[in-house]
């Protein structure tokens, strides 16, 4: 039983992840491979404040989007304004430099020994330390993701996110400043990771730099193409499917150094398989295969 | 004359060596049709890009009511009332008829983001507004019925006319249309051609690519034929088509 609710914990997380990653990618048509980055940076603030300040939950979990946010603007704003391959390229940098501040950063961060023994939150006097407490507070932010995310895409906002990733020629002409949305949205997507990783960071109650790389990136990124990207539910029901898929290779009976490895090659089939075969992944709209770009 | 509502003045821009407009200056009237005609590469996109603000000019000046709009970036000049389509057809595809066009509307609040979530009434007003607005544009389009469709459904003349009511969507003062009757069939070309004919009534100006020659003819106040990046004649259509310049040009 705590097994299961551990699994649902996870997915829970995974699709607040994958959900404001398909903002970015999906829905706007923006390769990001820092999602892990900004995850990692909620991680790390939520639990140096709960360590250090001993500050509640609340509170943590607010400063961890704002600072996360920032930091989205900060590599956002310069690499927006120029060509979209240069953004893969700066996310990507993001991603190596934020992995290895955590590591290197001993006396702040842990370095490698990480940070052990965050305190479990509390809300308005509410402890939460069961897993069904857990639960509970992951389901309620999943809802608020996804809320927050349909009623972004559903908007003549959302519309605009929509006209840019399929033709930012045409969005230009109308009027639209391109440049500005795509650094808004990709805020807005750093802000959520951000809430991910506060609460993981308070579910785990130990995290080092290992949990925020490059692969956890591509692993993100995995569940948005596989799930469909640019579909509401998509990043749902492929977080279902890739957390709970290498799970079923433990009752397979498999040494865990060869799980661990198969699970890497498993990632990587599907996204190859669906990238060929079904590139707007189970229910998605919108084949991601990088942006057309026309001069 | 009046003081025209589009100077361009003596713009020079040249793509690895080859002069696309070379100290090109025209003029746009108010309630104008004027028409842009010219061989390929005689740098009549180019002038359209330069004005919507896609290419930036190496020399000259394009102002509109006076105001000095050379080099502003794209979306801020289809802000100056400013509007055009594309020759190679630019659409969201993948979106409906109705959403192409709702797009196409400037100054919408629902498109800042802070109104998504807070004083969403008034966006959802103004966004109720445009959608009435978009249906009687499409009406008179006669695609009203395929509102609901992907873009891409539309056949290529449909698609054509598509883009002109997203010009008209934009209620800018000045139309920059590239060869929108190119390609498609006789009755959708007489369709898009009396929408065009019917602009200056409206209040709106235009300057129309086009090679279609007897289209030209018969919708334009004026002609402009340019080669090489500068004007070769210039005048009433009729004078235009009659410059054994302009005879020369067509028949080399």
């Amino acid at each position: 039983m705590e097994y299961l609710l551990h699994i649902l914990i996870l997915i829970g997380i995974y699709v607040i992840l994958s959900t404001s990653l398909n903002l970015i990618v999906g829905y706007t048509g923006l390769l990001s491979i820092a999602h892990a980055a900004f995850y990692g940076i909620g991680a790390y603030i939520a639990a140096l404040m709960a360590l250090k300040l001993h500050s509640p939950f609340l509170v943590n979990l607010i400063c961890a989007i704002i600072l996360s946010a920032l930091f989205g603007a900060l590599v956002g704003i310069p690499s927006l304004r120029i060509r979209d391959d240069y953004f893969v390229i700066a996310t990507f940098a993001f991603q190596v430099i934020t992995f290895s501040v955590l590591n290197n950063w001993v006396s702040f961060t842990g370095g490698p020994m990480g940070l052990p023994g965050i305190p479990q939150p509390v809300i308005w006097g509410l402890e939460i330390s069961s897993p069904i407490g857990f639960l509970i507070l992951v389901g309620i932010f999943c809802t608020l993701t996804l809320w927050v995310t349909r009623r972004i895409v559903q908007s003549p906002f959302g519309r605009v996110l929509k006209a840019v990733r399929e033709d930012e020629v045409f969005a230009q002409a109308a009027g639209k400043n391109v440049a500005a949305y795509k650094v808004l949205v990709f805020v807005i997507g750093a802000g959520m990771a951000a809430v991910a990783g506060a609460i993981y960071a308070h579910y785990i109650s130990f995290i080092d730099p290992t949990s925020f790389t490059v692969m956890e990136s591509i692993f993100i990124i995995s569940i948005v193409i596989i799930g469909g990207s640019g579909s509401l539910w998509g990043p749902v029901v492929g977080a279902v499917v890739l957390v709970v898929l290498p799970e079923l290779l433990r009752f397979i009976g498999l040494p865990s150094a060869v799980a661990a490895n198969l699970r890497q090659i498993i990632y990587g089939g599907l996204l190859v398989a669906f990238m060929m075969w079904r590139p707007q992944g189970f229910l998605g709209e919108y084949a991601f295969q990088g942006k057309e770009t026309r001069e | 004359m009046s003081e025209a509502l589009l100077k361009v003045d003596s713009l020079s821009k040249s793509f690895n060596g080859v002069h696309a407009l070379a100290d090109f200056s025209c003029r746009l009237q108010r309630s104008e049709i004027l028409g842009l005609i010219g061989p390929n590469g005689a740098g009549k996109t180019t002038l359209f890009n330069i004005v919507t603000g896609f290419v930036t000019p190496e020399r000259g000046k394009v102002s509109m009511k006076s105001n000095n709009i050379t080099g502003l970036a794209p979306h801020r000049l289809a802000n100056h009332g400013i509007a055009r389509t594309f020759q190679d057809l630019r659409l969201i595809r993948q979106l409906s008829v109705l959403d192409n066009v709702l797009l196409s509307f400037r100054d919408q609040p629902g498109e800042k983001l802070g109104n998504v979530f807070f004083r969403s009434k008034k966006s959802r007003e103004h966004e109720k507004r445009n959608c009435q607005e978009a249906i009687r544009l499409l009406a008179g389009a006669g695609i009203a019925e395929k509102a609901g469709d992907p873009a891409e459904n539309l056949s290529y003349g449909q698609q054509k006319l598509l883009s002109l009511v997203c010009c008209l969507a934009a209620k800018a003062e000045v139309l920059l249309l590239d060869e929108p009757v190119a390609g498609i069939a006789p009755e959708m070309k007489e369709k898009i051609l009396g929408m065009i004919r019917d602009l200056p009534a409206k209040g709106k100006s235009v300057i129309l690519i086009e090679h279609d020659l007897d289209a030209v003819m018969q919708t334009c106040d004026r002609l402009v034929f340019m080669d090489a990046g500068s004007e070769v004649s210039e005048g009433a259509p009729q004078e235009v088509r009659n410059d054994p310049k302009v005879i020369e040009a067509y028949i080399d």
